[in-house]
């Protein structure tokens, strides 16, 4: 059975604002095709104010699905329409402290049906910008669709690569298979033949000759390249130093403090090492308050 | 032994305290390698000689050479099944089902990768095969015909004994996943064209990490696990010696049971979803109600989900499955369910019920009452549902976009 937290079982034995609501002028009816849940949201919303004045849910699905609904409907009451859409779906795990990698789809139907009631009180039309694919590497809840984009934008080649683009196969090794597969699937698209050989990051721009500045703004670029990818679980990445082959930076956000935090600097490591073409060591924030200081 | 109703038992059993007490001096004072020459390895080596005999008899096999112990059901149908490729390696085609254990599934998949055909056999409403098509696909291409004897989600049962002889008469081997079904119905392997046959013991109240590969004598074979002489060189590694007795003594325990399942343990069943089918409107019994094990019953509830059904039931202290999507690692629904064309509204509702003699009537009745409630409380939260039945046409009443 899986791993549910203590209020996601509260939340499901004794869900919040279950039903519809009786004067409802907003409804968002959405469902997540991985694993056939769907959910209605509906909303009482105030016509001067927009503020959320009642919210109610009805979903067919597991556990978390009916738990994260609930949890929706908690959070979003008493906002304003716009407070409410910056609603994310990690806000409504945290509210249920946790949900398991592979429910995390729950929650992100909670954020759309939101979107989708918000667009249907605007008149507007919703549109779904989100695809999901089937979950590839479970360590690190990653699916296939993200896997073969980050594959195809950044030509990436080796397992390794993609560990170190987007976190996945950087765990328990099981989904290396899967990962190989994706990889040989998006290289034959254009000509390419995957080698299980290949090196992962091999060198191909040469840094001789870049003045100090011109380093900076490069180290600068590439977090940049990186930074999607954190925020997609929350976190972010700041450069506060770079002395030498010594580049330090902050994690905050999700990243801060996050367990996976180690895994997540060597990926950057790696990165910049391959932007930059020279070897560099990425250390963290408080590496830099230990920095011996030349002269003390 | 802990509190709470386990009707689940297609997913594992309760060792049986008879078999616990036969298995436990092997772990202290007759802990020798039955390979050893000594006193020491000597007795175990005995035993291990009559459990082969006791697994013998229930499966009816000629000889007590064709049990091969192996360390589990999905090892018995990795060996069958590769073994059949490498001994025909001209032979690139392999006929199965689409309801297959993933132990078979998984295995086939994999191995179209490698270049081989699969050929799978779909099923209809109520799960059952084609005869024609399977008819069909036997021919000098095919090095395996592996089947499953009863299913695991449904209890539908295949008819193996003649699939097994039209098999032979192809001149085609014939591999049987009976997991589900040893023990809950008679087998006469020495009169069936069946060449191999996988048995798990934890399915039978034996424990966990102890399966059987029935191999005929005669048939072609390569082993997976090469190594030392154990099994006669057919799977090498030290034999579980302890499990091997706790195995031997569940079989023996089985034959005993056998007509207690078809009559008490069935009538428990067929109590359960009785009344359940009186109690709660719309929900229907999947697969194929007149040809099916003893002992499950799997029941699909309309317009709700399983995994909220089996946290609310396992609050109450009752245990079953769910071949809702939600419930397995892989968030695909069942593809059993998928497989018999059930709308998905009812698919992720479906409920598996599995009895083994362990099982009472008072507890069926306890079971028969806990469900209503259950269902009507989930019914409350689905978008599908309005009062006391379902919206109207409730697939357009609720059309959500899909991400």
């Amino acid at each position: 059975m899986w791993d549910y937290s203590e209020t996601v079982q509260e939340h499901f034995f004794n869900p919040r604002n279950a039903g519809a609501v009786d004067n409802a002028n907003a409804t968002g009816d959405v469902g997540s095709l991985s694993c056939g849940d769907a959910l209605r949201l509906t909303l009482e919303v105030d016509l001067e104010s927009e503020t959320i004045i009642n919210a109610g849910f009805q979903t067919f699905g597991c556990g978390s699905a009916i738990a994260s609904s609930s949890a929706l409907t908690e959070i979003i009451k008493g906002m304003t329409l716009d407070d409410a859409l910056n609603v994310s779906n990690q806000d409504i795990a945290e509210y249920l402290d946790g949900l398991p990698p592979e429910k995390m789809h729950c929650s992100v139907m909670g954020r759309e049906a939101l979107q989708a009631a918000v667009a249907d009180y605007r008149g507007e039309v919703w549109q779904d910008d989100h695809e999901e694919g089937a979950l590839v590497c479970k360590c690190f809840a990653i699916d296939e669709v993200l896997i073969e984009e980050t594959v195809r934008a950044n030509g990436l080649k080796t397992v390794e690569d993609v560990s170190n683009y987007t976190k996945a196969g950087g765990g328990c090794s099981s989904c290396h298979e899967g990962i190989e597969e994706i990889l040989a699937r998006v290289m034959a698209e254009s000509g390419e033949t995957f080698d299980p050989n290949a090196v992962a990051g091999e060198v191909t721009k040469p840094s001789s000759g870049m003045t100090n500045i011109q380093r900076m703004k490069r180290i600068e670029e590439l977090l940049d390249e990186i930074r999607p990818n954190l925020q997609r679980d929350h976190g972010d990445v700041e450069l506060l130093e770079v002395d030498g082959k010594n580049i330090y930076v902050k994690m905050t956000g999700a990243c801060s403090g996050c367990q996976m935090a180690a895994t997540t600097l060597g990926g950057i490591q790696q990165h910049l090492a391959e932007g930059l073409g020279e070897f560099i060591q990425v250390l963290p924030a408080e590496a830099l308050a230990q920095r011996s200081v030349p002269g003390a | 032994m802990t509190t709470g109703i386990y009707l689940d038992n297609n997913a594992t059993t309760m060792v049986a305290p008879e078999i616990v007490e036969e298995m436990l001096p092997y772990f202290t004072e007759q802990f020798g390698n039955p390979s050893s020459l000594h006193q020491f390895g000597n007795k175990v080596g005995r035993v291990l000689k009559q459990a082969r005999k006791q697994v013998q008899a229930l499966l009816g096999a000629e000889h007590d050479s064709e049990i091969i112990f192996t360390s589990c059901g999905t090892e018995s149908d990795s060996t069958a099944i590769l073994s059949a490729l490498k001994a025909q390696p001209d032979r690139k085609e392999i006929i199965t089902t689409v309801v297959e254990h993933p132990a078979v599934l998984s295995l086939c998949e994999y191995l179209e990768k490698e270049g081989y055909t699969v050929h799978y056999l779909k099923v209809d409403k109520k799960g059952r095969l084609d005869m024609q098509e399977y008819i069909s696909l036997l021919s000098d291409n095919v090095a395996i015909v592996s089947i499953m004897w009863a299913n695991n989600e449904s209890g539908t049962l295949f008819p193996i004994e003649e699939m097994a002889v039209l098999a032979r008469s192809a001149g085609v081997m014939f591999h049987t996943d009976a997991v589900q079904a040893v023990g809950k119905i008679p087998m006469n392997l020495k009169d069936s064209g069946i060449d191999m046959l996988s048995l798990s013991g934890h399915k039978l109240h034996a424990p966990k990490g102890i399966g059987i590969l029935y191999l005929r004598r005669g048939v072609r074979f390569r082993p997976l696990l090469r190594g030392g002489h154990q099994e006669r060189g057919r799977r090498a590694g030290t034999e579980n010696a302890a499990s091997i007795v706790g195995l031997g003594k569940a079989c023996e325990m089985a034959q005993e049971a056998m007509s207690y399942e078809k009559s008490t343990v069935k009538a428990m069943r067929d109590r359960l979803e009785h009344g359940i089918l009186e109690a709660v409107s719309y929900c229907f019994v999947t697969g194929d109600p007149n040809n099916r094990l003893p002992n499950t019953c799997n029941i699909a509830f309309e317009y709700i989900e399983g995994e909220a059904i089996l946290l609310l039931l396992n609050k109450m202290g009752i245990a079953a499955s769910s071949g809702s999507a939600c419930t397995s690692g892989s968030l695909e629904p069942s593809h059993v369910m998928r497989a018999m064309d059930i709308p998905f509204t009812a698919a992720h509702g479906s409920v598996r019920f599995s009895f083994s003699r362990y099982n009472t009537m008072e507890e069926v009745e306890k079971v028969i009452e806990a469900v209503p409630p259950i269902v009507t409380q989930l019914r409350k939260l689905s978008p599908y549902w309005d009062g006391n039945g379902p919206v109207e046409e409730p697939e357009k009443a609720f059309a959500p976009s899909y991400a």
